[in-house]
C-alpha cells in the first residue's frame, strides 16, 4: 500500500499548480485559520495505516481488509468516501482484526450509512484479471492494490500513464510483473467507468458558522430531506417518482428509506416518472420527480402539460456533463437554457438553483412552496458536484420552516353552480380542486383552455390571454422572493462577478482575495433564476462590467444580456471540472488590465 | 389518505341513485356523426349509474386521439393528458388515492404504440384501474394512418404499398404482461359492453377492456363481419364463466380442446360434456382464446367476446400502502428533526 500511496501523491503532484486549490481531490479540506472565506489547503492521506496524525480526518478511505477499516474508520469524515475490498472481510480477516464473525462491519448498515460506500470484490476481480498471466496466487494478490489505485484515479480524474511508466521502469527486469500490475491498474480504472462510480468534494467556504446544531450533508441527501420536510409541513401525500440515472438516483435511494413520510415509485422510464408525479398532484398530493439532463429531456412534454394544467410539480435536475450521455459522473451547468426554454410552446416555469450541498434543502423546500402556492411546476437545478459533495448544514427544525398556504378550491370558486378551475387569485394562480370533493368535478387537459371555466377553447384572443397570464403568474413570483445581496467585495465598482449554482465556493473565494488586494470587485450569486430577484437590475447597474463565470458555454449570460441589455463578459469551462479560485482571479485581473 | 379531505366542501352522493344522464357534462360532443365512440360513452354512463358511483369519486384520464376526448363528456373529474401517458398518470394518481374510481381511456395508437411501455408495466403492477382500449385499427384524429393493430397489408396514407408491420394482438400482449383481467366488447353491442364494463369495474386490479370501435370515416367496416347481423353469430363467441363454448347462427357449433389444440365442431357430432368449458381463471385456456384469430391453425375460429380472463392478485397500491404503513409503525411519522440530525452532528455555541 506504500507504493500505491506514493504513486497517487506523485501523480497528484504531476498535475501541478492546481494541487493546492483543486477541490476534487481525495484530501482533507480545511479552512486556513482566521480568514472568513478562505479555501482549504489540502493534506493527502492515502492508504497506509501508518500515516495518520491523531485528529486528522480523511475524505476517502480505502480499506483493503478488516484491520485497515478498524484502525482508520474513526478518521474518515462523516459523509466521506469509503472504498471497501469486501474480500478482506472473510472470517479469517475478521478474526485477525478481532471482529466477531457476526459483527462484520461491512454489513453494519448503521455504521456505513455515515459514508458513501463503494463495496468492491477487489481480490476476486484482480485474480480474474490475471488468471491467464501465469503468475502464482501470491504474486497476483500482491498487485490488488493497483486495482484500488486505478479505481481512485478514475474517481479523481487522474490518468494512469504516470504510474504505468513507473511500473515499467521499476519492474524492467520482470516484465511479467510489470504487465500484471498495469493490467490490474487499468482494470480498477475501467471498473470505475463501468459502474459509473463518482465522488466529489466541493470547494467549501470556511465561513464562521452561526450558533446551532450542524452536520455534514450531501446535496442529494439534502434534497431528499427537503422533500420530507415538504410532506411533513404541508400534510400532503408526496409522491416521489423517479427512474435510475446518474447522478440523481441517490435522491430515490434516500427517500426509499423513508416511506413513513412519503411514497416512492420507481417508474418504468423518465416519462412515466414525471407523469405519475403529475397524476399524484392531480389527486391532491405533491408530485416530485428528479433526473439528470438526458432524463429531463424525456420529461419535457409532460412538464409542458403541467405548465398548461397549472399544477404543482417539482422537477429536480442534478446536472451532469453533456451533450447526450456526455460524462455522467462529471459536473456541468449546461442545462439552464433547457430549464428555461426547453419545451414546446410558451411554457414559462420558475427555476431555482442550489449553491451548496446544504443549500439544496432550502432550495427544494422553497421550490415546493412556490409550486403549491403559485400552482406551477418548478425546476430545481443541482449538479453532480452538489449532489455528491457535502457541506456543513445547520439542521433545521421542520416545525420552524415557513408555512405553506395550499390554495384548495372553495365555494368562492363556484359560479352559477359550476366550479371554475381557472378562476385566478391576486397571484394569478388558480384553485386546486381535488377528486372526491362534491361540486368540484371538472376536466382539465393539454388543449387550450378558456380562462376561468377551463373549457376547451380555440378562441384566438383567449389563447393569447392564457399565455400572457401564465407568463405574468411566473413573473409575479419575484414579489414573493428575497432580493439579492452582495456576498463579497464592493457594492459598487468595476466588476460584478455574477454566478449561480455550484460555483459559489470558487467565486466567493476569488472575489474575496481580489477585494483584499484592493480591486473594486463585488460578488453575488443567484438562487432564483426565473424569475430573477426584483433588485437584480439595480445591483447590475452598480458596476462597470459584469463577469459571468459558468460551467457551460455561456447560458446565464444570454439571459442576462437579453433581459437587462448590460455589458456582460462570459467565462466558460466545459471539462466536467469545477472552476478553481485562481482561474477566476486571473480572469478578473485580465479584465482590469485590458481596461 | 388525502389529508385535504378536511377541505371537502360537501357530502358525497353515495347511496343516491344517479340516472346516467347526470354523468354527462355540458360540453358539446365533437366526434364524427356515426362514430362508435358515442355508443361506448353511453354504455359507460349507464354503467356508472347502475353501479351507483358518486360522480365526485370518479376520475377519467385519457391520452391523445379521438377516444381521448372522452373525459370532456363526463361530469366527473377528468384529465385529457398527453399522448400515450394516461396509464402512467393514472398510476401516480392511484398510488396516493385508493379511494377513487379511476378509468383510463386510450386507443390502439395511444395505448399500444406511443404508450405501449406504460401499458405493459401497468398490467404487471396491477394498479386497480379500468383501462378502456378503443381499438379501431387506425389513427383517426390524424386522419387515417395505420396503427399497431392494423391488419397486415392494410393500405392507407402511410402504407401506400400495404403495411408490413405485424399487428399487435392486444389481449395476447396483455396476458404476456401478466394482466389480471382481460375482456373484449363491441361498440354496437350495448348489453355485452355493459356487462363487460361492469365486470371490469368490479375487478380489483388492472382491467383491460378491448373495445372494437368502428371509425366510420377512416376505417369503416373494420369489424363488420363481427357486428353485422348476417355474419355476427358465426364469427363471434360470447364467453360465459363455467359455460361451454357454443356459437353459430343456430347455436349449433362449439369448440373442443384436445390437449392444447382447439378445434371447431358441430354440436350434433359431440356430446355437450366434451365441449370446452370456459374458465376465466385458467391462464392457459385464456392464452389459447387470445390466439383464436391470429393463429393460422385457428383459421375461421369465432372471435371471443366477454371476459377472457380474470384472476385475483394483490394490487400495487395495496402493497405500496402496506409498506408505507409498516414504515410508519416502525419509524413513526412525527417531526423528522431527529432523522435530519442523524448521529454525527455537532454544536456551535
Amino acid at each position: 500500500m506504500q507504493l500505491t500511496g506514493s504513486q497517487f501523491t506523485e501523480t497528484a503532484a504531476k498535475y501541478g499548480n492546481d494541487l493546492a486549490t483543486f477541490p476534487d481531490f481525495p484530501a482533507e479540506i480545511r479552512a486556513p485559520q482566521g480568514t472568513l472565506y478562505g479555501v482549504s489547503g489540502f493534506q493527502l492521506h492515502f492508504g497506509s495505516t501508518r500515516i495518520h496524525t491523531p485528529g486528522d480526518e480523511y475524505d476517502v478511505l480505502v480499506a483493503m481488509n478488516a484491520a485497515a477499516l478498524k484502525t482508520n474508520i474513526k478518521n474518515l469524515k462523516p459523509g466521506g468516501t469509503l472504498i471497501i475490498n469486501i474480500d478482506g472481510f472473510d472470517d479469517k480477516f475478521l478474526r485477525l482484526a478481532k471482529y466477531d464473525k457476526l459483527d462484520n462491519p461491512i454489513e453494519d448498515e448503521k455504521l456505513l450509512s455515515n459514508y458513501t460506500v463503494h463495496k468492491i470484490a477487489i481480490t476476486q476481480l484482480t485474480r480474474k484479471a490475471l488468471e491467464e498471466s501465469g503468475l502464482g496466487i501470491k504474486e497476483i494478490d500482491r498487485s490488488k492494490n493497483m486495482f484500488a489505485l486505478g479505481y481512485v484515479y478514475w474517481l479523481f480524474n487522474r490518468k494512469t500513464d504516470f504510474t504505468e511508466n513507473y511500473l515499467e521502469e521499476k519492474f524492467s527486469k520482470k516484465p511479467k510483473i510489470s504487465e500484471a500490475n498495469i493490467k490490474v491498474l487499468r482494470t480498477g480504472y475501467n471498473y470505475g467507468i463501468t459502474v459509473e462510480a463518482s465522488s466529489s468534494t466541493t470547494e467549501v467556504q470556511a465561513a464562521v458558522l452561526d450558533k446551532g446544531i450542524y452536520r455534514n450533508i450531501r446535496g442529494n441527501e439534502a434534497l431528499a430531506y427537503g422533500i420530507i420536510a415538504l410532506a411533513y409541513k404541508t400534510g400532503l401525500d408526496v409522491l416521489y417518482a423517479g427512474y435510475p440515472i446518474t447522478p440523481a438516483t441517490d435522491i430515490l435511494h434516500e427517500l426509499a428509506k423513508h416511506k413513513n413520510y412519503i411514497t416512492t415509485f420507481q417508474a418504468e422510464d423518465e416519462i412515466a416518472a414525471v407523469t405519475a408525479a403529475i397524476g399524484a398532484s392531480f389527486g391532491g398530493g405533491l408530485g416530485v420527480t428528479a433526473s439528470s439532463g438526458p432524463g429531463i429531456a424525456l420529461k419535457t412534454e409532460a412538464i409542458g402539460l403541467a405548465v398548461a394544467l397549472e399544477m404543482p410539480l417539482v422537477i429536480i435536475n442534478v446536472q451532469r456533463a453533456g451533450p447526450s450521455t456526455g460524462m455522467p459522473t462529471k459536473t456541468e451547468q449546461s442545462d439552464l437554457l433547457q430549464a428555461y426554454y426547453g419545451r414546446n410552446g410558451e411554457t414559462p416555469l420558475p427555476v431555482l438553483a442550489c449553491n451548496s450541498p446544504s443549500d439544496s434543502f432550502d432550495i427544494i423546500y422553497e421550490a415546493g412552496k412556490i409550486a403549491i402556492e403559485h400552482m406551477t411546476p418548478v425546476m430545481v437545478l443541482s449538479d453532480g458536484y452538489l449532489g455528491n459533495g457535502s457541506s456543513p448544514w445547520s439542521i433545521q427544525d421542520p416545525d420552524l420552516l415557513p408555512e405553506i398556504h395550499i390554495p384548495f378550491a372553495n365555494r368562492d370558486h363556484i359560479k352559477d353552480g359550476k366550479f371554475m378551475p381557472y378562476l385566478r387569485d391576486d397571484r394569478l394562480s388558480r384553485p386546486w380542486a381535488v377528486p372526491g370533493e362534491k361540486g368540484f368535478e371538472h376536466r382539465i387537459g393539454g388543449l387550450s383552455k378558456e380562462n376561468e371555466t377551463g373549457n376547451v377553447s380555440y378562441d384566438p384572443e383567449n389563447n393569447q390571454l392564457m399565455v400572457e397570464l401564465r407568463e405574468q403568474k411566473v413573473e409575479n413570483i419575484a414579489d414573493y422572493i428575497p432580493g439579492i445581496t452582495i456576498k463579497a467585495g464592493v457594492e459598487k465598482g468595476d466588476i460584478l462577478v455574477l454566478g449561480w449554482g455550484s460555483t459559489y465556493g470558487a467565486l466567493i473565494s476569488a472575489v474575496t482575495d481580489c477585494h483584499n488586494q484592493g480591486l473594486k470587485v463585488g460578488f453575488t450569486h443567484l438562487r432564483y433564476l426565473r424569475p430573477f430577484p426584483g433588485n437584480l437590475e439595480k445591483v447590475l447597474s452598480q458596476y462597470r462590467k459584469i463577469l459571468i463565470p459558468e460551467l457551460n458555454n455561456g447560458q446565464l449570460i444570454k439571459i442576462i444580456r437579453e433581459k437587462f441589455n448590460v455589458h456582460a463578459i462570459g467565462m466558460n469551462k466545459v471539462q466536467g471540472l469545477p472552476f478553481t479560485k485562481n482561474e477566476i482571479i486571473n480572469k478578473i485581473q485580465d479584465i482590469l488590465k485590458s481596461d | 389518505m388525502p389529508g385535504n379531505m378536511k377541505t371537502s366542501p360537501g357530502q358525497t352522493t353515495k347511496g343516491v341513485s344517479s340516472p346516467s344522464k347526470s354523468y354527462a357534462s355540458n360540453q358539446e360532443i365533437r366526434w364524427c356523426p356515426g362514430c362508435g365512440d358515442y355508443s361506448i360513452l353511453k354504455q359507460v354512463q349507464s354503467v356508472l349509474a347502475d353501479e351507483n358511483i358518486p360522480k365526485e369519486e370518479i376520475v377519467f384520464i385519457s391520452g391523445i386521439g379521438c377516444s381521448s376526448r372522452f373525459p370532456y363528456y363526463l361530469d366527473t373529474f377528468g384529465m385529457h393528458s398527453i399522448h400515450g401517458r394516461a396509464t402512467a398518470i393514472a398510476s401516480g394518481l392511484r398510488a396516493i388515492r385508493k379511494d377513487l374510481n379511476i378509468w383510463v381511456v386510450t386507443g390502439d395508437g395511444d395505448g399500444l404504440s406511443i404508450g405501449g411501455n406504460h401499458l405493459i408495466h401497468l398490467l404487471r403492477r396491477n394498479f386497480n384501474l379500468n383501462v378502456l382500449l378503443f381499438n379501431n385499427e387506425i389513427y383517426g384524429l390524424t386522419k387515417g394512418q395505420y396503427s399497431p393493430t392494423s391488419p397486415l397489408g392494410t393500405v392507407n396514407k402511410t402504407a401506400v404499398w400495404g403495411t408490413i408491420d405485424l399487428p399487435f394482438n392486444p389481449l395476447k400482449l396483455a396476458l404476456g404482461a401478466d394482466a389480471t383481467f382481460i375482456a373484449r366488447g363491441l361498440d354496437i353491442d350495448p348489453i355485452l359492453l355493459r356487462n363487460v364494463l361492469k365486470r371490469a369495474n368490479q375487478h380489483k386490479g388492472t382491467s383491460l377492456v378491448e373495445i372494437y370501435q368502428n371509425c366510420n370515416v377512416f376505417n369503416d367496416g373494420a369489424f363488420s363481419v363481427l357486428t353485422d347481423k348476417a355474419t355476427k353469430k358465426d364469427n363471434t363467441i360470447v364467453l360465459d364463466h363455467k359455460k361451454p363454448l357454443v356459437f353459430g347462427a343456430n347455436n349449433d357449433k362449439g369448440i373442443i380442446l384436445d390437449g392444447f389444440s382447439p378445434s371447431m365442431v358441430k354440436l350434433s357430432d359431440v356430446s355437450e360434456n366434451d365441449l370446452w368449458i370456459h374458465d376465466e381463471e385458467d391462464s392457459l385456456k385464456a392464452t389459447i382464446l387470445t390466439r383464436f384469430f391470429d393463429n393460422p391453425e385457428n383459421d375461421g375460429f369465432p372471435r371471443p367476446l366477454g371476459v377472457l380472463y380474470a384472476v385475483k392478485r394483490p394490487t400495487y397500491e395495496d402493497q405500496l400502502w402496506d409498506q408505507n404503513k409498516m414504515a410508519i409503525e416502525q419509524l413513526g411519522k412525527g417531526n423528522p428533526y431527529e432523522l435530519f440530525k442523524g448521529k454525527n452532528y455537532w454544536e456551535v455555541k
